[in-house]
């Protein structure tokens, strides 16, 4: 870790992973039709708004997804992409794999959350593998939702626990979609990707943007 | 007089040979036809080629059948788990070809299977390892990957009810993968809770058609893990 994240640490308060949830959801329309990733994204769906309607939509077939069930209501047949028991909002739909996809891959969808390896100036989108030759790969449908969704938000931690930057020049990972990423919610800060940059568009209390340049590596814009 | 109902899961696995291509309905444990699949470990042909969407996990079901050795390829999305430590081992001894395809183009290369489709052009992957070795192309400023039909010679699938004719409805989320492997293999089987009377089922609510499905066998309710 540099001098500079060090300084920073005892200066500046990084938002927690609820703290991060919580920012990506209040972004979320009304109305929105939203894809949330496995990991780190299923935290925004403990802090929707309950007075916004938004639609949830699972790979495995469903538009409506309502939150966890109480015990006494499990039904292993009514799962989310993370294979975990799940309900069904009233009015919500449950439809087959091709017409999930179709909703994915056709622009169907307004938000897809994710989470991120590495996201690079470009809005290039790195999630699914790492060089590590003795891991098992895994895609499921994230490059789906890469091609297919009007916004891709990211959510992560900026740093890797080496403290390296996950905000990159050029993605080094292998790729999971090109220039798709719209927005990145980090515990360090918000950012949009504009014109082959990064903007701040919020930064975590006491971090400059300065400080946020320093970490990365990059020339991060003001908004 | 049409009837494609089976006696048991024996009957409908028994002419399945080494080497065959067979498509596995099921995400996760739901829609996963453990009952066609002990069958098939049962029957044992040898050198099979499995798609699905995942390689299975714990040690029932698609696990079972590659600790039984029968598989030589997993075509699937994701076959990484909490639980999939069969497949990792099998994968890391080197025991195990792995085609790993976006579960997007999955679907779509079943779909094309099923509808006659010979090939087409899809943005996933774009630009990825993917696409590595395929033919590409832009189509009004957007890159696209060529990719081709994923043909069974059987789909094993689960739904929950069926009729003598084979049509089917399915349960909840346990859908998933059912109708479009039932469109993409030249022998689909499908194992079901009942079979009901011809005419019970809603014609409206039918969600996979007869001429789709060659055996239809009940197991009963119980198992979805």
């Amino acid at each position: 870790m540099s001098d500079v994240a060090s300084t920073v640490a005892t200066d500046v308060k990084l938002w927690t992973r609820a703290e991060m949830a919580q920012l990506i959801a209040n972004d979320i329309p009304e109305g929105a039709v939203v894809n949330i990733g496995i990991g780190m994204p299923e935290l925004v769906a403990d802090c929707l708004p309950s007075d916004k309607e938004i639609l949830l939509q699972s790979e495995n077939g469903l538009l409506g997804m309502g939150p966890k069930p109480g015990a006494n209501e499990i039904d292993w047949d009514l799962i989310n992409a993370g294979k975990q028991p799940v309900t069904l909002l009233e009015g919500g739909a449950i439809f087959d794999h091709t017409l999930s996809f179709t909703m994915m891959r056709g622009g169907h969808l307004d938000i897809a959350i994710l989470g991120a390896f590495q996201v690079a100036e470009n809005g290039d989108l790195a999630n699914w593998a790492t060089n590590d030759p003795n891991a098992i790969p895994a895609v499921g449908g994230a490059m789906d939702l890469a091609v297919g969704a009007s916004r891709v938000f990211v959510m992560m931690e900026m740093l890797t626990k080496k403290g390296e930057s996950k905000l990159v020049e050029r993605c080094t990972y292998p790729l999971t979609g090109l220039g798709c990423v719209s927005r990145v919610y980090s515990d360090h800060a918000v950012l949009d990707v504009v014109d082959g940059g990064f903007t701040a568009v919020k930064l975590a209390p006491g971090l400059t943007l300065e400080a946020l340049r320093q970490l990365t590596g990059l020339p991060i814009r003001a908004a | 007089m049409i009837d494609k109902t089976k006696p048991d899961t024996a009957s409908c696995v028994a002419d399945i040979p080494d080497g065959s291509t067979i498509l596995v309905g099921g995400f996760g444990g739901a829609g996963m036809p453990l009952d066609l699949i002990d069958a098939l470990i049962a029957r044992a042909p040898k050198e099979l080629t499995i798609v699905s969407n995942n390689a299975g996990n714990g040690t029932k079901g698609l696990a079972a059948l590659l600790a039984a050795g029968l598989v030589r390829k997993v075509i699937c999305s994701f076959p990484r788990q909490a639980d999939s430590h069969v497949f990792d081992g099998l994968y890391r001894a080197g025991k195990l070809e792995l085609e790993l395809v976006p579960q997007g183009n999955l679907v779509e290369r079943l779909r094309a299977a099923g509808a006659g489709i010979g090939a087409f052009f899809t943005p996933t992957g774009y630009g990825t390892p993917i696409a590595d070795g395929k033919e590409t192309r832009v189509i009004d400023g957007r890159g696209y990957v060529l990719e081709y039909p994923i043909k069974g010679d059987f789909a094993l699938i689960k739904a929950q009810r069926g009729d003598r004719w084979g049509n089917l409805v399915y349960r909840k989320t346990a859908r998933n993968f059912g109708p479009v492997m039932a469109t993409a293999a030249k022998v689909t089987v499908a194992q079901v809770e009942d079979i009901v009377p011809l005419g019970s089922l809603d014609p409206e609510g039918i969600v996979t058609p007869g001429a789709f499905v060659d055996r239809v066998v009940a197991v009963g309710a119980g198992r979805t893990q």
